[in-house]
C-alpha cells in the first residue's frame, strides 16, 4: 500500500535525517516507529505527505508516486493521508466542529469553506465521527477550551474526515498522561481496524508501541535498525535502537531516581529538537 | 577579570553580572564622549529670550481661552470640519486596512516567496519613511486642497503601519497549525482562511481600532497643511486669533480621542 524506496533526507542545515530508508506497509497494518529523539521519525512521516521534501528516493501510495506530483496533484494525494500531531495542532480559535470539518478542505472549494457551508452529508459524517470519539456535546466549544485528551480526539476526527487510506501519526501521546495515552492509542487502533486503515505511529513509549502495534520499526540515526513483531523486542534489540542501558532494572524501585533523572534528560533533548524544528519557515505550496 | 577569577570569586560568594562592554577603558571613553556631545548640543541652541517672553504672554492668552471655549460663534464651521475629519478618518482607515492585508501577507517571510516579500517590504518601507505631514503636503500639491488629499495621505500611512504589524504577527504564528491544515490537502486561500486568519484576527481588529484612533488625530494635524477636516478649521481660527474657538475645537478633539480610546479597548478585550 505504502512503499518507501531508498528514501533519503538531508536538511539544508546539513543534518542527515534519513539515509536510504526502504519499507513496505500493507493495507490495514499499524506500524509503530520507535527510536531516540532525532532519529528521523518525524522527518519520515513528513516526507510521506511532503510537508518535508525528500532529498532522494521514491514514495508510492497505492500506485501513486508521491515525490513527483505537481502541487495540484499533491493536494489530492494529501487527502488520502490523515495526519495526527503530538501537540494536536488544532486551530485554537476555531470551534470543535470547524476543526473537524477542516479535514474536508481538500475536497471543497474556497468559498464553500470560507462561508462554512459544508454539504449536509459531510456535516453529518463529521458529527458521527465526533460521536465515535465521544465529543459530540462539544461541537460549539472552542478548541482551546478542551483538555489534552479531548483535543487529540478532535485531531483524530479531523484526520478521519479526510477518508484517508493511511494515518500518519506523530507522537500522539507525548503530551498526555499515561491513562489518556492508552485510551488514545486504543482508539487509534480500533479506528484503524474498523476502517482497514494503515498507520505509521511515531511513539516514544516502547510499552505502548508493543501493546497496540502490529509491527515495530526501530529507527536510529536515520536508518532502520529493527523491523519485526512487537514480541520480538528484547533488551538486545532495544540497545541496538536506543544505545546502551540496563533495560531490565528500569521498573525496580532502586533504579527509579536514576531513571527519573534520565527521563528529565531525554525531555530536555526532545525540547531542544522541538525548538529547532519550530524555527523554519512554513514554506509555500 | 578573566573566567578563572570569576569562578573563584563566585565560589567565595562574590558575583556581579558581566558589564555590557567588557573593556573598562572603552566603556569610560564612550560615557565621556556621550556627555561631552550632550553639553555641546545644549550650548549650541541659541535662545531669543525677548521673543520667548512675548510668545509666553500669547501662550497664556491661549491657555486662558480654555476657561471660556466658544463652541457657537463658528459652530457651523466646526461641525463641517468635524464631519469632514470623521469621514476622512473612517474611509482612509477602511481603505488602508483593505490594502494592507495583501501587502502584510506578502511581507510575511514564512508564507511569501522571496520576490513578493521584497516587493511588499519595500512598499512598507516607503510608506513608513515619511511622516504623515510630509506625505500630506505632497498629496495636497497633487490633488489640491481638501479632504481628498487628506484621505489618501491617511490611507497611505495606514498601509505601512498595518501591513508591517500584520506581517510580524503572521511571522509569529504557530507553524504546526499551518502544517496541520496543509496536511489536509487545503489550497492556499483555505490555508490563509483556516490556519492564519484565526491566529492573527484578534490582533488585527485591535490594531485597526488603534489605527482609527491615530488617523483621527492625524487628520487634525494634516488639516493644518491644507488637507481638509477639523485641522483646517483649527488652523483658520488660530490665524484669526480666535483662541476661544480654537480651544473649543481642541476640547472636541480630546473628547473624541478619549471616546475612541475607550471603545477600542473594549473591542480589543471582546475579540480575544
Ligand atoms: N526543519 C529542520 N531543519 C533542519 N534539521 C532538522 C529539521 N527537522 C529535523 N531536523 C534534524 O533532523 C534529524 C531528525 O529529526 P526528527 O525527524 O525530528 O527526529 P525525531 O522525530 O525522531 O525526533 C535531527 O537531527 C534534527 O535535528
Ligand atoms: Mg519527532
Amino acid at each position: 500500500m505504502l512503499t518507501l524506496t531508498d528514501l533519503t533526507k538531508r536538511y539544508s542545515t546539513g543534518d542527515r535525517a534519513l539515509t536510504q530508508v526502504s519499507l513496505h506497509i500493507p493495507e490495514g497494518q499499524v506500524v509503530a516507529l520507535i527510536g531516540p529523539s532525532g532519529a528521523g521519525k518525524s522527518t519520515l512521516i513528513r516526507c510521506v505527505n511532503r510537508l518535508v521534501e525528500p532529498t532522494e528516493g521514491r514514495i508510492t501510495l497505492s500506485n501513486t508516486e508521491l515525490t513527483s506530483l505537481s502541487s495540484r496533484q499533491l493536494r489530492c494525494a494529501r487527502r488520502r493521508m490523515g495526519m495526527i500531531f503530538q501537540e494536536y495542532a488544532l486551530i485554537d480559535r476555531l470551534t470543535v466542529m470547524e476543526n473537524v470539518l477542516s479535514g474536508y478542505l481538500g475536497y471543497t472549494g474556497f468559498w464553500r469553506s470560507f462561508l462554512r457551508r459544508y454539504p449536509q452529508p459531510v456535516v453529518s459524517e463529521a458529527f458521527r465521527l465526533l460521536q465515535r470519539v465521544g465529543l459530540e456535546p462539544f461541537i460549539d466549544k472552542r478548541a482551546d477550551e478542551l483538555s489534552g485528551g479531548q483535543r487529540q480526539r478532535v485531531g483524530i476526527a479531523r484526520a478521519l474526515l479526510q477518508s484517508p487510506e493511511i494515518l500518519l501519526v506523530d507522537e500522539p501521546t507525548a503530551s498526555l498522561d499515561p491513562k489518556t495515552s492508552r485510551q488514545i492509542m486504543r482508539l487509534i487502533k480500533e479506528l484503524c481496524a474498523e476502517r482497514r486503515l494503515a498507520a505509521i505511529i511515531n511513539i516514544h513509549d516502547v510499552a505502548l508501541a508493543q501493546l497496540f502495534a502490529d509491527r515495530i520499526i526501530g529507527l536510529r540515526a536515520g536508518e532502520i535498525v529493527f523491523d519485526g513483531l512487537p514480541d520480538q523486542l528484547d533488551a538486545e534489540i532495544l540497545t541496538r535502537i536506543y544505545g546502551e542501558e540496563d533495560w531490565n532494572t528500569a521498573a525496580e524501585p532502586e533504579a527509579e531516581i536514576e531513571s527519573d533523572l534520565e527521563a528529565v534528560d531525554t525531555r530536555v533533548q526532545t525540547d531542544a529538537a522541538g525548538l529547532k524544528r519550530s524555527v523554519p519557515a512554513v514554506g509555500a505550496v | 577579570m578573566n573566567q578563572q577569577e570569576r569562578l573563584a570569586a563566585a565560589e567565595q560568594g562574590l558575583w556581579k553580572p558581566l558589564p555590557l562592554i567588557r573593556d573598562a577603558r572603552y566603556r569610560w571613553l564612550l560615557i565621556i564622549a556621550a556627555v561631552v556631545y550632550l553639553l555641546l548640543a545644549v550650548i549650541s541652541i541659541d535662545v531669543n529670550w525677548a521673543r520667548v517672553a512675548e510668545g509666553l504672554s500669547r501662550g497664556m492668552n491661549f491657555i486662558a481661552a480654555f476657561a471660556s471655549p466658544d463652541f457657537t460663534s463658528r459652530g457651523g464651521d466646526i461641525l463641517d470640519g468635524l464631519i469632514e475629519s470623521l469621514t476622512m478618518t473612517l474611509t482612509s482607515t477602511v481603505i488602508g486596512i483593505l490594502l494592507a492585508i495583501p501587502v502584510g501577507i506578502g511581507a510575511a517571510r514564512n508564507i511569501a516567496p522571496l520576490p513578493v516579500y521584497l516587493f511588499c517590504r519595500s512598499i512598507i518601507a516607503i510608506s513608513r519613511t515619511f511622516q504623515e505631514v510630509i506625505i500630506a503636503i505632497l498629496f495636497v500639491v497633487m490633488f489640491g486642497f481638501g479632504p481628498l488629499a487628506g484621505m489618501i495621505t491617511l490611507a497611505f500611512a495606514t498601509i505601512g503601519f498595518m501591513a508591517k504589524l500584520l506581517a510580524e504577527d503572521i511571522e509569529d504564528i504557530d507553524a504546526r497549525q499551518v502544517e496541520a491544515i496543509r496536511a489536509t490537502g487545503a489550497r492556499w486561500l483555505q490555508l490563509m482562511n483556516y490556519a492564519v486568519q484565526p491566529q492573527v484576527m484578534p490582533r488585527l481588529i485591535g490594531l485597526s481600532m488603534y489605527r482609527l484612533d491615530i488617523n483621527f488625530r492625524e487628520s487634525a494635524v494634516i488639516g493644518i497643511v491644507g488637507a481638509g477636516g477639523i485641522g483646517a478649521t483649527l488652523n483658520t481660527s488660530l490665524s484669526r486669533y480666535e483662541y476661544e474657538t480654537a480651544a473649543a475645537i481642541l476640547l472636541i478633539i480630546i473628547g473624541i480621542v478619549m471616546a475612541t480610546e475607550y471603545i477600542s479597548s473594549h473591542v480589543r478585550k471582546w475579540v480575544q
